[in-house]
């Protein structure tokens, strides 16, 4: 057996390994990979860096479960970061569907700590988790308070002062969805397009893809694609002087830069395997006719 | 009259949100307040219902009738009771946050993780170059994939461009006339639904 059929035969427990070492190195080795923002996370980032203190709110719906946490949090934490630094009011939106309300309270628990001045039903409010996804979209249209009635922790909507001015979507700057799913696309039906609030999305490297023809349209104002966008938002923040945290996206993306790297040489590598022994077994095959 | 009624429902409710939406009148808008913030939501909360019930159902029967793997049924009921009781008892405090937070949330990106390494092993063992059109697919993937990491701009300065222009052109092209047909589609459907003519949604017609 030749050297590239060996190779086609090569046990996956080695490339198992393969994509095991080269995500693990550079998250213990950061190499630091400069990140050049895109257009579409400078149209996100650039539009909430104009807002204030006396702006409307930045209405932030949070849609990830476990599974896509790697990827949203950053873009969470980021967006939170940024609008707290810059006194922006920001309603924070548990989610659509139950599970992401865990992940939710663990990006605001951690945000929270670097304000410690920041008031919960002053400077932001957290909302959870009612059910009816399209409707809940609606039914903010109409009005907040009745939508989800307390905050998540019980307090009353009609008692927090930054709730007191915000009834709907027309107190509200932007709603910037962060999602694993396809709720974008509710967000857009019912929010943008019923009622026409701005609307942004952070969204998983996968599903990036079938948001760009929302933003030329101009239905979003920007897209944060997958762990990129998440890491263009923190170069964006730290260039405009901007607290960025660990950098959780941007030291991700070293191990991501890699990991497609191994991936793309065992694609080329399984290519030349397969031209090489096809070659060969043609040539085997006119031999043996030509024996027979 | 156990399939008239929900047809009648259905044309009823469907039509009257249609036309709804063209008629700006207190009368029509009260009403487009009391559905989508009363009758939506009840009837989305009913979900869990069934869901639940559908779960413990399909779990005890499988522990009944003792068949293979049953114990991981009874792991589920197990784990589903635990964390609804740690959730009313603690009133959603510290430790059914923790519970979230170091086993659920740990568990699930474990088994999405997972993709990583099969996604490698499949890229390696079917990504071929067999005809043009998985040539074509082939050198686009690969382009993006190194387009979209730090290390695409280091090998090559144009290769976020590139990879840009890929996804702002030929991808939203694609994307759009997609997205055109399923809206028709989606259209389409709700009419037959309202008509009566899709009867699916009442059970397996």
């Amino acid at each position: 057996m030749g050297f590239w059929q060996r190779l086609l035969k090569l046990d996956r427990r080695w490339i198992f390994l393969g994509i095991g070492l080269v995500v693990i190195f550079p998250l213990i080795y950061p190499l630091k990979l400069p990140v050049k923002p895109t257009k579409p996370s400078m149209d996100l980032f650039n539009y909430i860096d104009t807002l204030g203190p006396e702006s409307d709110a930045v209405f932030l719906v949070n849609g990830s479960a476990p599974s896509t946490l790697p990827e949203l949090m950053p873009m969470l934490q980021a967006i939170l970061r940024h609008c707290l630094t810059k006194g922006v009011p920001v309603i924070f939106f548990g989610g659509l569907y139950p599970q992401y309300i865990g992940v939710a309270k663990m990006a605001i628990d951690e945000i929270i700590k670097e304000f410690p001045d920041k008031k919960s039903g002053k400077d932001y409010v957290f909302l959870g988790y009612i059910p009816g996804v399209s409707a809940v979209i609606l039914s903010i249209g109409i009005d907040i308070e009745t939508t989800f009635g307390a905050d998540y922790y019980g307090i009353p909507i009609d008692s927090l002062p930054m709730m007191r001015e915000i009834k709907n979507y027309s107190d509200i700057s932007i709603v910037i969805d962060i999602s694993g799913t396809s709720s974008p696309e509710y967000w857009l039906m019912y929010g943008q397009e019923r009622y026409g609030v701005n609307f942004g999305v952070g969204c998983t490297a996968v599903s990036a893809p079938a948001y760009y023809a929302f933003l030329q349209s101009g239905q979003m104002v920007g897209l944060l694609g997958g762990l990129k966008g998440a890491a263009e938002y923190e170069e964006l923040m730290a260039r405009n002087g901007y607290p960025t945290g660990k950098r959780p996206a941007t030291v991700g993306m070293d191990s991501q830069s890699f990991g497609h790297l191994l991936i793309v040489l065992l694609v080329i590598l399984g290519n030349i395997g397969y031209f090489v022994t096809r070659r060969a077994e043609k040539t085997r095959g006119i031999e043996q006719r030509r024996k027979r | 009259m156990r399939r008239t009624l929900p047809l009648v429902i259905a044309f009823g409710i469907g039509f009257a949100m249609l036309i709804q939406y063209f008629i700006p009148h207190p009368i029509s808008e009260n009403f487009y307040n009391v559905i989508v913030q009363q009758w939506f939501i009840i009837i989305f909360a009913f979900q869990f219902v069934l869901a639940l019930r559908s779960f413990f159902m399909h779990h005890i029967r499988k522990i009944s009738q003792k068949k293979e793997g049953y114990w991981f049924s009874a792991v589920a009921i197990a784990s589903a009771l635990f964390m609804a009781i740690a959730g009313f008892a603690t009133k959603r405090g510290p430790f059914f946050d923790s519970l979230y937070k170091y086993m659920y949330a740990p568990l699930q990106a474990t088994m999405f993780s997972l993709l990583a390494f099969f996604i490698a092993s499949a890229a390696f063992r079917a990504f071929r170059a067999r005809n043009l059109q998985a040539t074509l697919l082939l050198v686009t993937a690969t382009i993006v994939m190194i387009g979209r990491v730090p290390i695409g701009d280091y090998l090559w300065k144009g290769m976020p461009d590139l990879v840009e222009w890929i996804m702002t052109v030929p991808n939203m092209a694609a994307m759009r006339g997609i997205r055109i047909g399923v809206g028709l589609g989606a259209i389409a459907t709700a009419m037959k639904i309202m008509l009566g003519i899709e009867r699916s949604y009442m059970g397996g017609e």
